[in-house]
């Protein structure tokens, strides 16, 4: 038997993509929500819930530009051109929130403690916006002749695009005050809850809104889930509904858990997050779905677009050493720093 | 010279990846300098390299973080403006630095939390493996670069689809253990551990020089000057075997670091040089005759080649490897010096007595910075005209991308590369130049327990100017 490469490293990539939404996802969230903060100390605490485990998350987005060059070397020549601007924005929004981790603390005037702290809330929400740009651009197709990027430079910039940029913004703040909800007590943790209901709401619509747009941008899409320009094919369309119905009995039980009052009989802090993960897990199964097998949408295949077997079952041999160990002990980091950041913990003064 | 999204994006990456190698560069050296800290420190029990480590982790978080930010960029810059070098050889060269990501880059960026954060949530025990995963990470990290990058320059163990004109590897182990590998990563990581070496000396001497001399202080300059007197002269020998091997399969590049104008059987050594009107652009005064000894694995009667014999589109700009070259060893001499003198202060008792010495060692401190940058573009631009050296020219490699956004993105680069490393170097600096307080249980420590979630980052500053970011 032999293993179908190009399939199992499509697979490990697009884990590794949604691994990387879900965990980087809410530290970019949270940084975001620092916009919100009534206080340096409210700021602080904030921070201190993904101070320990952001390097780790970040991480993940090599594997997506990495992996792709590794494994998908013709892909990730494509791709790469086609969102030069997108790729750059993202990179400086991302260079300037890494580093304002560190400098935020370090600044000691009040205009460079602004900006660094300015620079992490902008940094966060334009490295989101970006990657959204980036999701909506793949989504509606590359222009590609003779194997190489032959579109324009701001071919990525649409109505559609900018819409996916800002339900990308939308989804990562409900990560990150999910995130929030299980990571903090007090003042912090009710705002959290009520920014987590907001969010809800935005992320319901952008849900409907993105997946409207998709079938309405390009008819391949339709088809796939039975929607033709006159009918419903329900016999595609029925297999392929669990998913987007899942999306839709998670945001409801979500919303049940957020809108509880305190209490013994509340949901646990840790199941709201649980169940954001859960509705981006339904869309990015629809979004599979929808992109399935392409990996430059509708020109390239995975198959098309693969590295050599040789190179693939190379690296297969240490991926499949190394991502579980990855796995594990990333686990075992999480649970160390698992429980509520305490007001106050390591304050100087 | 046009400036098109050719030469453009061979300046971007050059800019971004020099920013980025001066990170890597001082995190290698500086993970390994605090494993060993924290290791005297359980075997020890002594106070002061309990407080060397905490005083130097902070700085460390700041550096990694730059590191981090700018190793991102360097795993787009491939595609976003070599795709066309990306797809030929991606079958070959990816597969390394995917390994890079798998083998390192979680395993530092995962532990690097605890190593930073986990200080009062583990035991001493394990925040020491968590030290270690962190200081092995960024080995391995360096292992697979190099690897990748040595392949580019001697490559092997790869053939050519004839179908679509791709490479793809015949032979991994050939790939991954190229002739010029194995001393070139040694050569990188000593320059790590010298360049971080350098800093540390330079952080102890102004301590000296402010009067402030303390026990850890004491250590930490005696550890440096041993590391540098004692990994210099391995350096030195190392790079020679570098540059014996380049000589073997990248005569060009030998050539025009050395400054060969004409192919002879018997070359000098230029000491002092200038431009002039030849073959290699300049002329200066030669040590004639010392090429035996420098090459001495040269085949008996065969020429040691200068730059005639190569055509001018196959020599790399020469003036740049030249003085590379040059300054790149001028700066390992100088930091062999301070090595020796510091050694000598040592042995003699006065290392820690304010002199001349120490007013050397403070500006002493850029030196390795100096040579690593130097260093690589000797390899780099003596590497040109090739991305693939002799399979695949660098003006056959570069993305269809317009001037226009090339131009733009190397404008965006170098503005945010210019405030990170401003506010990185002041922020850095405050740090290391502040002194340890005398009672380890001082006021200071106490306040910033580092095992609290702040506790790596959250540092009153002493003295000195904040540097104004913002407008």
């Amino acid at each position: 038997m032999t293993l179908d490469l190009p399939l199992i490293w499509g697979l490990i990539l697009a884990i590794g993509v949604f691994m990387y939404v879900l965990l980087d996802g809410f530290d970019l969230g949270v940084g975001m929500l620092t916009f919100h903060a009534r206080s340096d100390e409210e700021r602080n605490m904030m921070t201190a819930t993904i101070e320990p485990v952001w390097d780790g998350n970040e991480t993940w987005l090599i594997i997506g530009g990495g992996g792709l060059f590794a494994a998908f070397p013709k892909a990730y020549g494509i791709i790469m051109p086609a969102f030069y601007l997108p790729v750059l924005i993202m990179l400086a929004a991302l260079i300037f929130r890494g580093v304002a981790f560190e400098f935020r603390h370090k600044a000691v005037r009040k205009p460079t403690r602004v900006f660094w702290n300015s620079a992490f809330f902008g940094g966060s929400a334009t490295a989101a916006f970006a990657q959204g740009l980036m999701l909506g651009g793949m989504i509606q197709g590359i222009n590609v002749e003779g194997g190489a990027f032959a579109g324009g430079a701001f071919d990525w910039l649409t109505p559609f695009s900018i819409l996916v940029g800002v339900s990308v913004v939308i989804g990562y703040l409900l990560l990150g005050s999910c995130w929030l909800v299980l990571k903090t007590e007090g003042e912090l943790y009710n705002r959290a809850r009520n920014w987590a209901r907001m969010s809800l709401v935005g992320v319901a619509i952008a849900f409907l809104a993105v997946s409207l747009a998709t079938l309405a941008i390009d008819p391949s899409v339709g088809a796939r889930w039975g929607f033709t320009m006159t009918s419903i094919d329900f016999a595609r369309l029925l297999p392929l509904s669990p998913a987007p119905i899942a999306g839709m009995a998670l945001c409801a039980w979500l919303w049940r858990d957020l809108s509880m009052k305190p209490g013994p009989n509340a949901a646990p802090d840790w199941r709201p997050y649980l169940l954001a993960v859960g509705v981006f897990l339904s869309g990015y199964i629809g979004l599979g779905v929808s992109l399935y097998p392409y990996i430059v949408p509708f020109e390239y295949t995975i198959w098309d677009a693969a590295a050599r077997d040789n190179a693939l079952g190379f690296m297969l041999v240490g991926a499949g050493i190394m991502l579980p160990i990855i796995l594990l002990y990333t686990a075992y980091v999480y649970s160390l720093f698992w429980g509520k950041v305490k007001p106050g913990d390591g304050y100087h003064g | 010279m046009d400036f098109d999204a050719l030469l453009l994006s061979r300046i971007q990456f050059a800019f971004v990846i020099a920013f980025h190698i001066m990170f890597p560069a001082f995190t290698i050296g500086l993970a390994a300098f605090l494993a060993v800290c924290e290791g005297l420190w359980l075997k020890t029990g002594h106070e002061a390299f309990k407080r060397l480590y905490l005083h130097w982790v902070k700085i460390f978080a700041l550096a990694f973080a730059m590191g981090v930010v700018s190793g991102v960029v360097m795993s787009y810059q491939f595609g976003t403006n070599w795709s066309v070098f990306s797809e030929i050889a991606g079958s070959v060269i990816g597969p390394l630095l995917g390994y890079e990501v798998l083998t390192a880059f979680f395993l530092e960026a995962t532990f690097l939390g605890v190593m930073l954060f986990g200080w009062n949530k583990v035991g001493r025990k394990l925040h020491f493996v968590a030290t270690c995963a962190v200081a092995i990470g960024t080995t391995i990290s360096a292992f697979w670069i190099i690897s990748a990058n040595s392949w580019m320059q001697t490559p092997q163990g790869f053939a050519v689809d004839p179908a679509t004109g791709n490479f793809y590897a015949t032979d991994w182990m050939k790939v991954i253990f190229t002739p010029s590998f194995p001393s070139r990563l040694a050569h990188m990581l000593i320059a790590a551990y010298i360049t971080t070496a350098a800093v540390v000396l330079a952080a102890g001497a102004w301590q000296v020089l402010r009067g402030r001399v303390t026990k850890p202080t004491r250590w930490q300059m005696r550890m440096a000057s041993g590391t540098l007197a004692i990994l210099l002269p391995l350096q030195i020998m190392l790079g020679h075997e570098s540059g014996l091997i380049a000589h073997e399969y990248q005569p060009a590049k030998i050539a025009a670091a050395e400054g060969w104008c004409e192919t002879a059987p018997i070359q000098g050594t230029m000491l002092i040089a200038w431009p002039a009107d030849n073959a290699c652009g300049h002329a200066g005064i030669t040590i004639p005759g010392t090429s035996p000894y420098l090459f001495a694995g040269t085949p008996e009667g065969e020429d040691l080649k200068g730059l005639d014999q190569f055509a001018p589109e196959d020599t790399p700009p020469i003036w740049l490897v030249f003085y590379g070259f040059r300054i790149m060893v001028g700066a390992g001499l100088a930091m062999l010096g301070l090595g020796l003198w510091g050694c000598f202060l040592w042995w003699r008792g006065r290392l820690d007595e304010k002199g001349l010495f120490h007013w050397a060692a403070v500006p002493g401190g850029a030196l390795g910075f100096i040579a690593v940058i130097t260093g690589w573009i000797v390899a780099e631009v003596g590497r040109q005209p090739y991305t693939v050296y002799g399979h695949l020219r660098t003006v056959d490699s570069v993305s269809p991308v317009s001037t226009a956004q090339v131009a733009t993105s190397l404008l965006v680069f170098m503005v945010t590369y210019a405030i990170i490393f401003t506010a990185g170097t002041v922020y850095m600096a405050r740090i290391a130049t502040r002194g340890f307080d005398d009672d380890p249980k001082g006021p200071k420590e106490a306040r910033r327990p580092p095992g609290s979630p702040m506790g790596a980052v959250d540092e009153p500053a002493e003295t000195g100017e904040d540097i104004v970011a913002a407008d």
